[in-house]
């Protein structure tokens, strides 16, 4: 082991900031607490920098003891730091986007109450999700996980006086209990039958394990059931539903929390237990199909979605539909090469949705925007720069992931491929959509807008469209610009050569030698690269060109529009199928039946005999004094009695 | 010499019709003075046995009963005279407000 690098700094170093904030920024300026804030979260940025540069002349992977937690018999499990290729590019994501995204907020949330609390919460995500990345075994990596979802549900319920906002967090909060249910048994599993939970330990302990080719064996049990508690977390079929409602939290928290970070845990949980995976072919299939059906079926939802952050939101799921469709190739490093650049560029599509948001006062429903590129031009330009990496348009980052992941699923099945170039397309379309919506044509907002929506981002009547201030520009030009050149990594396969050592010399050699042959290649990347390019014809021809058409062709359309707009009604089956019947039963059993008419009656029918008792013996005390004397005469004359006849027997 | 027996057959027959007395009359004076009845047919019964074990702790006893029942009347009498001022009555069953 190399000399301690303290990585243990680096989650700590934004709960502190955390810490300060929460107590005492109720007494802070909001200048201080910006600047606890940041301080704090740019320390861990440069601390991850520093790692960074540390990183060639360590012996990977990296691991450094902190304490030991749990020690009974043989079972142990320590806080311990595991550092390796993937954690580290986490961790340049995590720490370097957030920090951007907390700068932003700075500007965003300035005219916001409680601005102390949401800075408090985001330096406490960032701790969490700082723990996840660089946990040593899955327990602490557990906490991370836990701790992220509750600084989502602390910061979706961020307007917590708004009804639908207290909704969202709990939706969430409650549909990701579900993923971590999953989540812990395989954790279960692996104590009873590796009996470890460190990284090393059950990894090694599954490498000499056979591949379970058919049946449903241990090593598949753990990958399905991990694979629970990734879709809870990154939002995939059946579980996806909280992410769109998630938007009700700040814009801010929707692309750190519910775009950059913490949604893509799950990917990360995937590829970080990917030994376990590439011995249960099985769990891995069902990662690829359960992706490859997410990425179609949340584009398809975004189409005919007028929120401005909604379509983002499916868009989200949709993208992490694509990672996950990696994973389950066992294209790990195509995977997170896309979770790199996503969270480039979906963090910068929701910080510039918030800019224009902000620019708008508060409306998010893109038919009242329009032409506002002559408003807005630094935010028209960093989002049009996003929305062409998300299309796939090269150069941009969004072309080299995602081609990358293309070909990789070309390889497994050309059913993959043939839907996640057919989401390719559907995405351009939608992104476009947007674009042409939010800035082309005339604006079509109220004057003078901003008063009576129902959004609670707090901004009075203000005239036309205006420019957000430098502080939410500047994170979003470097964003723009990571969202050009992230993607170049990827040239060559320099990306998955770097992560090759993390995910096995086969996935290392499959790279190395291509796999498809140069022809197959161009011909893959030319399809995706025209799905693009149609998607964003489509867009053009019908929000900029002929803006009555989407109108005939939804009313041609009918009944399975209609099914779009409502986004398949899932969560109205949702609703009918689960939550009421969960909610009846626990009304009319647990609370009427067991709570009212057991344990509430248990209690209310002692105290009520207590009283029944009391109430007949209280008229003993009659405060007549003869009837005081008849009773002691009485008890005497009875002990008397008992006396004598003792005596007498 | 009279047997102990019969003074405490006695001591019982003043005890009962101290008891039945308290029982049964309302006047707080006659109540008071069928405790004093109670009283004095206990105080026999321990001087009879105080003659017939020829031990004087009975006598004494009874000193001590004699000495508490004279500052019972004492004060009890002041408690009758004080309720009589207040209430104007001396039965008992209209003095009843410390019930609950």
């Amino acid at each position: 082991m190399t000399s301690s690098l303290h990585l243990w700094l680096i989650p700590v170093l934004p709960l502190i900031g955390a810490a300060i904030n929460g107590f005492f920024g109720r007494h802070f300026s909001r200048r201080t607490v910006a600047g606890v804030a940041l301080t704090f979260c740019g320390a861990a940025f440069l601390k991850a920098l520093f790692v960074a540069a540390q990183f060639s002349s360590l012996s990977l992977p990296h691991t450094e003891f902190l304490a030991h937690w749990i020690r009974s018999g043989d079972f142990l499990v320590n806080f311990e730091f595991y550092l390796d290729q993937l954690t580290l590019v986490m961790l340049l994501v995590v720490t370097g986007v957030g920090f951007l995204i907390h700068i932003y907020s700075v500007g965003y949330m300035w005219e916001e109450g409680g601005f102390y609390r949401f800075f408090s919460y985001l330096n406490l995500f960032m701790f969490f999700m700082l723990t996840l990345v660089l946990a040593g075994n899955y327990l602490q990596m557990f906490i991370g996980w836990e701790g992220v979802g509750l600084a989502s549900y602390l910061l979706i319920g961020f307007w917590f006086t708004k009804d639908s906002a207290a909704n969202a967090g709990k939706k969430a909060f409650i549909v990701n209990r579900i993923g971590d249910f999953g989540f812990l048994i395989a954790l279960f599993l692996m104590i009873k039958h590796f009996e470890s939970l460190d990284f090393g330990r059950v990894f090694s302990s599954v490498s000499p394990l056979p591949t379970e080719n058919a049946g449903f064996g241990l090593l598949t049990s753990i990958g399905l059931l991990l694979m629970v508690g990734a879709a809870g977390k990154s939002a995939q079929i059946p579980l996806y539903v909280w992410l769109p409602d998630a938007m009700e939290g700040p814009t801010p928290v929707s692309a750190l929390i519910h775009a950059a970070t913490m949604v893509t845990a799950g990917v990360y949980m995937v590829a970080r237990s990917h030994v376990i995976f590439d011995h249960a072919p099985n769990a891995l299939t069902v990662v690829a199909i359960v992706g490859t059906l997410t990425a179609l079926f949340a584009a398809t939802i975004g189409i005919a979605q007028t929120d401005i952050k909604k379509v983002l939101a499916y868009s989200t799921v949709s993208q992490l539909g694509y990672m996950f469709m990696a994973c389950g190739v066992a294209a790990y490093s195509a995977g997170i090469f896309h979770l790199m650049t996503h969270a480039f560029f979906k963090g910068l599509l929701f910080l510039a949705a918030g800019s224009v948001i902000h620019a708008v006062g508060g409306e998010q429903d893109m038919r009242k925007m329009g032409g506002l590129r002559q408003y807005i031009p630094w935010t028209f330009l960093t989002m049009t720069i996003a929305t062409f990496a998300i299309a796939g348009f090269p150069p941009l980052a969004g072309f080299f992931s995602k081609d990358e992941i293309l070909a990789r699923a070309y390889q497994a099945n050309p059913a993959y491929w043939f839907i996640g170039v057919t989401t390719a397309f559907i995405t351009s379309f939608y992104m476009f959509r947007l674009w042409f919506m939010t800035f082309f044509g005339d604006y079509r907002g109220a004057e003078p807008a901003g008063h009576g929506h129902s959004n609670a981002h707090g901004h009075g009547g203000h005239g036309d469209p205006h420019e957000s201030p430098m502080i939410m520009l500047v994170p979003l030009m470097i964003l723009a610009v990571l969202s050009i050149v992230g993607g170049w990594v990827g040239i060559g396969g320099r990306f998955e050569h770097f992560l090759g050592p993390v995910f096995g010399e086969r996935a290392a050699s499959e790279v190395a030698t291509g796999g498809l042959s140069q022809s197959t290649e161009i011909t893959l990347m030319m399809i995706s690269v025209g799905a693009a390019f149609l998607g964003f014809y489509l867009a053009y021809l019908l929000y900029h060109k002929r803006r009555d058409l989407p109108q005939k062709i939804a009313d041609a359309l009918g009944g399975f529009y209609q099914a779009v707009v409502h986004k398949y009604y899932v969560d109205e089956i949702y609703a009918t199928l689960f939550v009421k019947p969960l909610v009846d039963g626990s009304t009319r059993i647990l609370w009427h039946g067991v709570d009212q008419g057991v344990i509430d009656a248990a209690v209310n029918d002692t105290a009520d005999g207590a009283r029944h008792v009391s109430d007949a013996a209280r008229h003993m005390q009659s405060g007549n004094v003869r009837s005081y004397a008849g009773w002691i005469a009485a008890g005497g004359a009875l002990i008397i009695a008992y006396m004598i006849w003792m005596g007498i027997r | 010499m009279v047997p102990v027996s019969y003074y405490l057959v006695l001591s019982g027959i003043l005890f009962a019709c101290g008891v039945v007395g308290f029982l049964i009359k309302r006047n707080i004076i006659t109540i008071f003075m069928s405790i004093e009845l109670m009283l004095n047919g206990v105080n026999l019964s321990f001087v009879a046995f105080a003659a017939h074990w020829q031990k004087f702790s009975g006598q004494v006893f009874v000193f001590f009963v004699m000495v508490v029942a004279a500052a019972e009347a004492a004060v009890g009498l002041a408690i009758i005279i004080a309720v009589f001022r207040t209430r104007e009555t001396l039965n008992v069953d209209q003095v009843n407000l410390l019930k609950l």
